[in-house]
């Protein structure tokens, strides 16, 4: 079997072992949705039983898990007890909040930590480089959380960007290119913490793998050819140093549903983050399998793209 | 006669001329105000004469690298001069250089590390061509192709990865890219350690081929005495960042003046009856 074709089979058997184990741990945790509805006393315990039956909740778990599959299989995800509709239908609506929003921070921070990380590798122990390295530190240090409250102390004191949510209350009355300012103006916050707080890390590793590629014996030569600086950087030494930061993006890829779970809930963005939070709050177990399950399958996606652009970019990898 | 006139014509006998060149490197540790400072090159003074084969010896660290990083103008010294066919080089900015480069090109140690693997051997051979913008397209490859045949690759490898070849095949590879753009000098950094003899025996060989084909000017930078003393025509040994000790073979073998000289000549010649009394045990 090929390299790719390892990497897929091991990614299908990632996933299997992930589903399994996702929906053993969110079932062992005490409790249930209908154990509230136990408590109101307009409803009878009789009624209560016919709805865990009606959902499935008496049956064991080996038999659960094969009914959640056979769902997927559908479509469907399972069903939110709380919404009273098939899981993917929610699903949908919010991943494609989560992916704007991530999916936006995400190229941001590709586009600037590349560029910058190449320009302070080639610059060792410069100014630019010991400003980049003390403001990463500094970032390092500073969780997303306060990064976020941060921001929104700001919004709401300044009143320049609006505080919490996806769109104005006016949005549906607003003009298209009022209404692309409106979500533009909405994402800013969001966007913003993410990017300071996936910057560092990223800005750091290029700079790493550039200066060790930088001192390789070829690009020496290439220097001694009269190889120009820029062409010297971005086509002998970036594709060198990429391996790492290839692994890097797959990452990337796979957090875009998973790595904004929390800055979702405190600035108020609606998609999976504060899904996610409603659903474990009141036991919603379809809702709770259903997102950790599409964070799963991105974060697999994304590392098998890494491995499809590892073997692509570079020939060792292909020779393994 | 100005002192230019004068530097000027001392360096027309020599094809490079080195003088007083000082490098100095400076560490800082994170955190801390101390700094590290390396004399890597102290007051250097060299000739290399046309056509010759100069070996610069020294044990590790001597600054044999720093030197010739320095005159393959890959890094700039902090005093002296280096002249190059009448002229200074150290100092002229980098697009200056840019026409100079192809007339020195170095060899290095590295076989693996000094070829780019994301590019096929017929690109590898061919890109200092196509840098200088002397070929392009289909003339390029066949040059690629006359050069790899010249160093005694099958030009059907051609489309190979550097990856795919032996070290002492990696090492023509580098050779046949080095003398691609036909410069005057060739810097051959340690080019030979890691090869075994047979190798080493057959690179020789291209070496000295090509040596009379294009003309060329060989620095060898090695540690290996035994070999040194069979190639060289002149001898330059280097301690502590200085040249100590520089003349013809015969006259640095024969009767060297330096102390760490004798001890070089004394370590080699101990290494090497060691190895021949180590021999047959091993064989055993």
């Amino acid at each position: 079997m090929n390299y790719l074709g390892r990497r897929l089979a091991h990614g299908i058997l990632l996933l299997i072992g992930a589903s399994v184990l996702c929906f053993l741990f969110a079932d062992l945790a005490p409790g249930s949705f209908f154990d509230e509805i136990k408590l109101n006393p307009q409803i009878s315990p009789k009624t209560v039983a016919a709805l865990r039956s009606y959902y499935g909740l008496d049956q064991p778990t080996p038999v659960r898990y094969g009914r959640w599959v056979k769902s997927v299989f559908k479509g469907e995800w399972g069903y939110s007890f709380a919404y009273n509709s098939p899981v993917s239908s929610l699903l949908m609506v919010r991943a494609r909040n989560t992916l704007l929003l991530t999916g936006v921070a995400a190229l941001l921070v590709w586009l600037i930590a590349v560029p910058l990380g190449v320009w302070i590798a080639d610059h060792p122990g410069g100014w630019s480089d010991r400003l980049c390295m003390g403001s990463t530190s500094v970032l390092l240090s500073v969780p997303e959380l306060v990064l976020a409250l941060g921001f929104l102390c700001l919004a709401v004191r300044t009143h320049v960007l609006p505080v919490g949510g996806m769109a104005s209350v006016a949005f549906d009355q607003l003009g298209r290119w009022s209404k692309i300012r409106d979500l533009v103006a909405h994402l800013i916050i969001p966007v913003n913490t993410l990017v300071l707080a996936a910057l560092p890390i990223l800005l750091r590793h290029v700079r790493a793998s550039m200066t060790e590629v930088l001192r390789a014996p070829f690009i020496q030569a290439a220097r001694g050819h009269g190889v120009g600086r820029t062409r010297l950087l971005f086509r002998y030494a970036l594709p060198a140093a990429a391996n790492p930061l290839i692994s890097l993006f797959g990452f990337s890829v796979g957090g875009l549903l998973s790595g904004s779970l929390l800055v979702e809930v405190v600035t108020g963005w609606p998609g999976l983050g504060p899904l996610l939070l409603e659903a474990t709050m009141s036991r919603d177990l379809y809702v709770v399998v259903g997102v950790m399950m599409s964070s799963t399958v991105f974060l697999i996606l994304g590392n098998f793209l890494a491995d499809v652009m590892l073997a692509a970019a570079d020939p060792r990898v292909r020779m393994q | 006669m100005t002192a230019e006139q004068g530097a000027k014509r001392a360096a027309k006998a020599a094809l490079v001329q080195v003088k007083a060149l000082h490098k100095r490197y400076v560490q800082r540790r994170a955190l801390s105000r101390r700094k590290f400072v390396v004399d890597a090159l102290k007051n250097v003074d060299l000739a290399l004469q046309p056509e010759c084969l100069t070996a610069l010896v020294g044990s590790s660290g001597s600054g044999k690298t720093t030197l010739a990083n320095c005159l393959a103008m890959l890094e700039k010294p902090d005093a002296g001069e280096i002249w190059f066919e009448e002229l200074e080089i150290s100092r002229r900015p980098d697009h200056e250089l840019a026409c100079l480069r192809p007339k020195i090109q170095m060899v290095f140690q590295d076989s693996a590390g000094a070829l780019n693997p994301f590019l096929t051997a017929a690109q590898i051979v061919g890109e200092p061509l196509e840098v200088q913008g002397r070929e392009h397209g289909r003339k390029l490859r066949q040059r690629a192709c006359e050069l790899m045949e010249e160093v005694g690759l099958s030009a059907d490898w051609a489309d190979r990865s550097p990856l795919d070849f032996s070290g002492g095949q990696r090492q023509r590879l580098a050779i046949a890219r080095a003398i691609a753009l036909q410069p005057r000098l060739l810097i051959l950094d340690e080019s030979l350690s890691g090869l075994d003899l047979v190798t080493q025996a057959q690179v020789l060989n291209l070496l000295a081929d090509i040596r009379v084909t294009h003309s060329l000017t060989y620095l060898l930078i090695s540690h290996d005495l035994t070999l040194v003393g069979q190639v060289a025509d002149h001898i330059a040994v280097m301690h502590q960042g200085s040249i100590v000790e520089h003349g013809t073979r015969q006259q640095v073998f024969g009767s060297p003046q330096q102390a760490c000289t004798r001890e070089l000549l004394v370590a080699a010649q101990v290494l090497e009856s060691t190895f021949r009394t180590a021999q047959p045990r091993m064989r055993t």
